[in-house]
């Protein structure tokens, strides 16, 4: 069973469907501790603030059993957007700590280093690129897009844990993983075959 | 060379897909479940889809109908019509929409923008402005679909709700709408210099080129269109369409500056 977190943060339907779209039938969206720990995947979508994000997550009471689920018994876990910024240490966003299963920071886009006049947030589709030898990306098509809205990004301590970078006015991390654990900054819900492909990975290479 | 957002944005009256003139003579074109469908094997960028008759009507937004169109879309969503609440906001953002879009809502109501930015987040509050020359030739905000004028310049009324806390402004030009005349770019000019939200521009497309130039002159962040993408020309016949990635690559992207 695939449980797709819910602590009242942002859209959970839509990555559902994609889920089921790939074949994941057994997906399902819950709050309860009891049916989290039976997941053999986890799911931690977001959007918003982080604090919001953190506090929300504190609230649901989930932050121990995910703890123990995710860096105990190694259950493997896909943050999108907002829940790919909660697995780093923290946010420039907020002052609430992160997750911090992953060493990595989120900052906040530096205009001042852009090679071109650019609104943030970054809203959009852009290109990534990946090691293809990652299985989150195995058979992923040629030119993969990815769709984004974030006015804040990952930056990882070590290179080896940037799976797949795009570039906004610089090249920024665009998914992070270490082991068990990946979180991206794109939707892949909503990123038509190659967001498909990436979810199909996850639930058959995980 | 830059990736720009290129969105077919279909209005719905009464169930079924219609497109305009001028806010006019509304052409019916399909079901738009169906046209959703063929967008969503063209891959398109994002869809925007508006149900003119709802405010119209005095009805709320058709959450059944939203959610047989989330379900054909795998790309981001955004929806617009009859929302006067934030449960109804949280229902069709529960549904699986991206954004909601509001138009007499921001006009009437603009705490709700405020309200769906601080609990969603403003990159799903967008609010859609409808501009026209009054008979003095200045552009005016219009309401009701494009039958009312308001005391607003659009510059005005767009600084209001990115204050508001909108994330986006869809621009639409009543002037140019199914016109295939081009975008206004002084319209979309002057609304994107007075703001710093993405804006996106509408009405008037008639050719890819159209939108570099709303962009590279206009200072739009993201195009849209109707008839370009529902019609297979200017002579109207339908054909649900979109350019092929290599297409927009060559004939856009790479002139963006």
């Amino acid at each position: 069973m695939l449980v797709i977190i819910d602590y009242k943060v942002g859209n959970l339907t839509s990555v559902q469907k994609m889920l089921k779209k790939v074949g994941c039938s057994d997906a399902v969206i819950s709050s309860d501790p009891e049916v989290i720990v039976k997941a053999s995947k986890l799911v931690l979508p977001g959007v918003g603030h982080f604090d919001y994000g953190m506090k929300q997550l504190k609230l649901s009471g989930l932050i121990d059993v995910l703890n123990t689920q995710v860096v105990e018994h190694k259950i493997p876990i896909l943050g999108i957007c907002l829940g790919a910024q909660l697995l780093t240490r923290g946010s420039e966003e907020g002052s609430e700590k992160g997750l911090g299963w992953i060493e990595a920071d989120t900052i906040l886009f530096d205009q001042s280093k852009f090679d071109q006049k650019l609104k943030i947030p970054h809203m959009g589709w852009s290109n990534v690129n990946f090691n293809s030898d990652i299985p989150l990306f195995k058979d992923m098509p040629l030119a993969s897009r990815f769709y984004f809205v974030h006015k804040y990004h990952m930056v990882c301590d070590e290179g080896a844990d940037n799976l797949v970078s795009a570039k906004y006015g610089y090249k920024f991390a665009a998914g992070i993983g270490k082991n068990n654990i990946i979180g991206v900054q794109f939707h892949p819900e909503k990123s038509h075959k190659f967001g498909m492909q990436l979810m199909r990975n996850f639930i058959t290479y995980y | 060379m830059r990736r720009i957002r290129v969105i077919p944005i279909l209005l719905i009256q009464k169930g079924g897909l219609v497109k305009s003139i001028n806010f006019k003579n509304h052409n019916y074109i399909g079901d738009p479940i169906n046209a959703v469908k063929i967008f969503n094997d063209k891959e398109v960028d994002e869809i925007a889809i508006i149900d003119i008759s709802a405010t119209k009507e005095n009805r709320e937004p058709n959450i059944s109908q939203i959610s047989e169109i989330a379900g054909e879309a795998f790309m981001p969503l955004s929806y617009g019509g009859g929302i006067t609440t934030l449960n109804q906001v949280k229902t069709i953002l529960y549904e699986g929409a991206e954004k909601v879009i509001l138009n007499t809502s921001a006009l009437d109501n603009l705490r709700l923008v405020t309200q769906i930015a601080e609990q969603f987040g403003s990159q799903s509050a967008v609010v859609s402005i409808d501009v026209k020359k009054d008979w003095l030739g200045k552009y005016r905000v219009y309401r009701n679909n494009g039958k009312k004028k308001t005391s607003f310049a659009p510059e005005t009324f767009a600084k209001k709700v990115e204050e508001a806390g909108a994330g986006e402004i869809i621009l639409m030009s009543i002037d140019r709408d199914g016109t295939y005349k081009g975008f206004d770019l002084e319209l979309m000019k002057n609304v994107s210099d007075a703001v710093n939200i993405p804006v996106v521009a509408v009405g008037g497309a008639s050719q890819l080129n159209d939108f570099v130039e709303v962009v590279n002159v206009g200072g739009a962040s993201a195009v849209a269109a109707g008839s370009l993408f529902v019609y297979a020309s200017e002579q109207r016949g339908v054909m649900i369409n979109y350019p092929k990635q290599a297409r927009l690559m060559n004939a856009i992207f790479e002139k963006i500056i």
